[in-house]
């Protein structure tokens, strides 16, 4: 596989980790079951499913200034995410994630939503702004 | 020391080498940090900071940073309020919040008070609390009140959230990125507003036809063709509905805002990237766009952000001689001090008669144990006025209908969802 994103600027250390792909923005206030790390909000394209140690593919942002403290409860209640991939994000989520010190990048050189999938396993460098696919995702029937 | 790429001062540089202490080390790094993502050249002092953070949100590790820097006896740099919290601190029988989270919640506001913030618990500091003047850099911590800042007062602030707002409070400075600075302030989207606006909920519906399919927090939309002069209550609408549909920082608004004498000025040379015409049938397309679901107990919402005294004046008016009807719950959250004075005005008293509950110092959607309160009650449909909330507190799955003030008192009297 040789799909390799570039992104306009990013934060942390590079990771690896299967992929979990939003279709419109997120917020950990008004998307969240911030108890259980299971996307709550009613019609959310990834309603149901966990965020826990999962790379979050998001085009935008909403809202909302919870994700400053968020992100590090979530990583003290063992839920985070493993990296933010935003198209564009706001300075709420970096807050958030250089506090918990979660991985995090902005801007798509083309658009991650076409060219990843849920499962499928990817690598961020924030340093080297990529996205790279590593493998696709085994496909499955039922919720990924 | 890794300044990022940020140019400090002598002062920073001490803070950062530790000279100022352990707290004020750390604040700044992590400022630093931020800032770099941003490409932040340098700090820009800032004179006021609104905080926002509850134990709801922050939970144990965010109450862990607070009681560190607490028992470092750090004080902040420049006066420093509080956004609204989670904990009602009020016997409720409907509405019983976890008594460990409590404990927790108090001693959040306790280390608050060592490190000299002041708790308001309000998400309208901007109408109660400190107005910044045009041009005066500040750091606040909730989206309503920084859209409300930089566009009304003309004052610059980014959305500052968690630790940020607290760095800065320490620090007295925040780096100067986004909408600091002079560029990023100009209008990107251009809306002619044909619409008759009668309500404080259609602000709020025009906040979510123009933030939600715009969706990006430098996106500054420009409102022209506004007829009468809006008040307080309707920008505090739109703005917080802009903010939370489209996670937008500012609005210019011509003839209203102070960086809106015209439309030129707003856009400051540039051309829009795209123009929308706003019209009555929009609006109404909003309402109509929202489906109540079958449910025997409903809750009527005037919250998010909190209500000022004209508000809870007007609510007082339309409540007045009636009651809320049986399967029916009304609640209005407003901050303390509106509330102390609502009362003297005999409001309260009004508003109590009829049923309708008071929440202090908080906001509805950021109530501590607000899913389980939901599920005790069997609270299916949430009826509001507020553009925001009916978006902000979808994540604890009630089913939100976004309704004018009049219609609003309306089904809480009469219990018929319309």
């Amino acid at each position: 596989m040789t799909t390799t994103l570039t992104v306009l600027r990013g934060y942390g250390e590079p990771v690896e980790g299967e992929a979990l792909v939003m279709r419109e923005g997120f917020s950990p206030r008004y998307d969240l079951d911030r108890l259980t790390g299971v996307i709550s909000r009613i019609g959310h394209s990834a309603e149901g499913l966990s965020i826990k140690d999962r790379i979050l593919v998001i085009p935008t942002v909403k809202g909302g200034v919870a994700g400053g403290w968020a992100f590090l409860d979530l990583l003290h209640k063992g839920i985070a995410p493993k990296a933010l991939v935003f198209g564009k994000l706001n300075p709420v989520m970096v807050q958030g994630a250089v506090l918990a010190k979660i991985p995090i990048t902005e801007g798509w050189s083309t658009n991650a939503l076409d060219q990843f999938s849920n499962r499928d396993v990817i690598r961020v460098d924030p340093q080297a702004r990529t996205i790279a696919l590593v493998r696709k995702a085994v496909v499955t029937h039922g919720k990924h | 020391m890794n300044t990022g790429t940020m140019e400090l001062t002598a002062d920073e540089q001490a803070m950062l080498r530790g000279e100022r202490g352990r707290a004020l080390q750390d604040a700044i790094q992590f400022q630093i940090e931020v800032g770099s993502f941003f490409e932040a050249e340098r700090f820009v002092p800032v004179t006021n900071v609104h905080v926002m953070g509850d134990i709801e949100v922050m939970g144990d590790a965010g109450l862990g940073i607070l009681r560190e820097y607490s028992d470092e006896h750090v004080h902040c740099a420049v006066p420093t309020s509080t956004n609204a919290q989670c904990m009602h601190f009020a016997d409720i029988d409907d509405v019983k919040q976890d008594a460990g989270e409590e404990k927790k919640e108090r001693e959040v506001l306790k280390h608050y008070r060592q490190m000299r913030i002041a708790p308001t618990d309000t998400c309208i500091n901007y109408q109660t609390v400190y107005q910044p003047k045009l041009g005066e850099h500040v750091a606040w911590g909730d989206t309503g009140t920084v859209i409300y800042a930089n566009s009304v007062f003309g004052a610059r602030t980014n959305f500052e959230a968690g630790k940020a707002n607290v760095a800065a409070a320490l620090t007295g400075r925040t780096p100067a990125y986004g909408f600091h600075l002079d560029a990023v302030r100009k209008g990107t989207i251009a809306v002619d507003l044909k619409a008759k606006m009668r309500d404080l909920a259609d602000w709020g519906a025009l906040g979510k036809i123009v933030g939600h399919p715009n969706q990006d927090y430098f996106a500054v939309p420009v409102f022209r063709g506004v007829g009468d002069m809006p008040p307080s209550d309707a920008l505090k609408h739109l703005g917080t509905s802009l903010a939370s549909y489209g996670s937008m920082a500012m609005f210019h608004m011509v003839g209203v805002t102070p960086e809106a004498q015209t439309s030129d000025t707003a856009f400051g040379g540039s051309e829009p990237r795209n123009t929308m015409t706003v019209t009555d049938a929009d609006l109404d397309a909003v309402y109509r766009s929202y489906r109540y679901v079958d449910g025997r107990n409903n809750v009527v919402v005037f919250s998010g952000p909190q209500l000022s005294l004209f508000e809870i004046q007007r609510l007082a008016e339309l409540f007045d001689g009636r009651s809320v009807a049986p399967g029916m719950r009304a609640f209005i959250t407003t901050n303390y001090a509106i509330h102390s004075d609502a009362k003297r005005l005999g409001y309260v008293d009004t508003l109590e008669a009829a049923g309708v509950t008071f929440l202090k110092g908080v906001c509805f959607y950021i109530l501590q144990g607000l899913s389980r309160i939901r599920e005790e009650n069997g609270w299916v449909n949430l009826i509001s006025n507020s553009g925001k909330l009916v978006n902000t507190i979808t994540a604890h799955r009630f089913n939100t209908v976004l309704r004018r003030t009049e219609q609003c008192v309306e089904i809480a009297c009469t219990g018929t969802l319309k």
